[in-house]
């Protein structure tokens, strides 16, 4: 059984693109706040497709930081994608072909793994091209809009929309937590350790400099903690993670 | 609209980085994996990332932490009902707009 309908893959990424227009409207105005033009606020969503990344890379060019830390900086909030991308691998059809695999690598974000994850059957690529494409042109889009119209806007419309992106991964992971107690217990130890580095003195200044560290160590820790008290039953759950 | 010239190794290296992360484990891992425990550790991870990415950081995520404690509850609460993303964060932007226009008349 496979879902490969292109069409199928567009309805299903429309809702994901208006998100996506809100949460990158926010910023749009973040970017130009700090320094960037309009245009090059929209070409880093455009090649980008990320969130957190973005939100953290972009301090660093307005400051003139190095290549370097951009890129270490990057690779520590992102290393979550590595990890999707090997769920995602088992997810997809074996006919997918490397060329394939090569595009679809470009659009596994956070909600858009999330979707093609919920899938009950194999995932082939059209469909997957389809479920990426609303979403790239809703971030992008509402990237151009948000520094475009940002500095016309009032700060506390500005302020509001700042929960947009964390509310946006709060909805992918209620479900789960909702559906899966073992999971609920996974995200709660997550959670646990991620406030006890942000808040005990000790650990507090290591986490605003490393913020990509700790969420890392936080989330290995607590997944395979639960991997070992819990671990999946069959392939079929393995199917539908 | 314009570029700068020093704007565009940092694009690249962003755009790089980004990507490669996400093309490597995609593109090289063909076969089934057997481990259980690896099997395990994948089903989990992801809602482990997006639980400490969240969790306190959204707390500091509006112009104050009261009126993004409410964006937080309010988001959680709405996602116990509905699976739309939209709706969700649509509400949770409105209910720290409005946590802020109350704070103000306090």
């Amino acid at each position: 059984m496979i879902r490969n309908s292109f069409k199928k893959g567009v309805l299903s990424g429309i809702p994901i693109a208006i998100g996506y227009f809100s949460v990158s409207f926010a910023f749009g105005i973040m970017a130009v706040q700090c320094g960037l033009s309009p245009l090059e606020a929209l070409l880093i969503s455009a090649t980008n497709l990320t969130s957190a990344g973005q939100l953290a890379g972009v301090p660093i060019i307005a400051g003139g930081g190095s290549l370097i830390e951009l890129a270490l900086t990057e690779l520590i909030i992102n290393s979550r994608y590595a990890l999707m991308s090997v769920s995602l691998s088992q997810k997809l059809h074996s006919k997918v072909s490397f060329i394939q695999r090569l595009i679809i690598s470009f659009g596994n974000t956070d909600e858009i793994f999330a979707v093609a994850m919920s899938s009950d059957k194999k995932i082939g690529q059209n469909y997957f091209y389809g479920l990426m494409l609303a979403p790239w042109i809703g971030w992008s889009s509402g990237t151009i809009t948000g520094a475009l119209a940002g500095a016309a806007l009032p700060e506390i419309i500005t302020s509001a929309l700042g929960v947009a992106i964390y509310a946006m991964l709060v909805a992918v992971v209620v479900p789960k937590v909702r559906q899966d107690k073992h999971c609920a217990a996974c995200v709660a130890v997550a959670v646990l350790l991620s406030c006890i580095f942000n808040f005990l003195p000790l650990l507090k200044g290591f986490a605003q400099n490393y913020g990509g560290f700790v969420i890392i160590i936080c989330a290995t820790v607590a997944s395979v903690a639960l991997a070992l008290i819990h671990p999946i039953e069959t392939e079929e759950q393995a199917d539908e993670c | 609209m314009s570029v700068r010239a020093e704007f565009i190794p940092y694009l690249i290296v962003m755009a790089v980085v980004t990507y490669l992360i996400r093309m490597i484990p995609l593109a090289l891992i063909r076969k089934k994996i057997k481990n259980k425990f690896i099997l395990s550790f994948l089903y989990y991870v992801p809602y482990a990332v997006l639980s400490a990415m969240v969790f306190p950081a959204m707390f500091f995520a509006s112009g104050n932490i009261i009126s993004a404690a409410v964006g937080v509850v309010v988001a959680i609460a709405v996602a116990f009902r509905s699976n739309s993303l939209v709706l969700v964060a649509g509400c949770s932007c409105l209910s720290v707009l409005l946590a802020e226009l109350i704070l103000r008349f306090l």
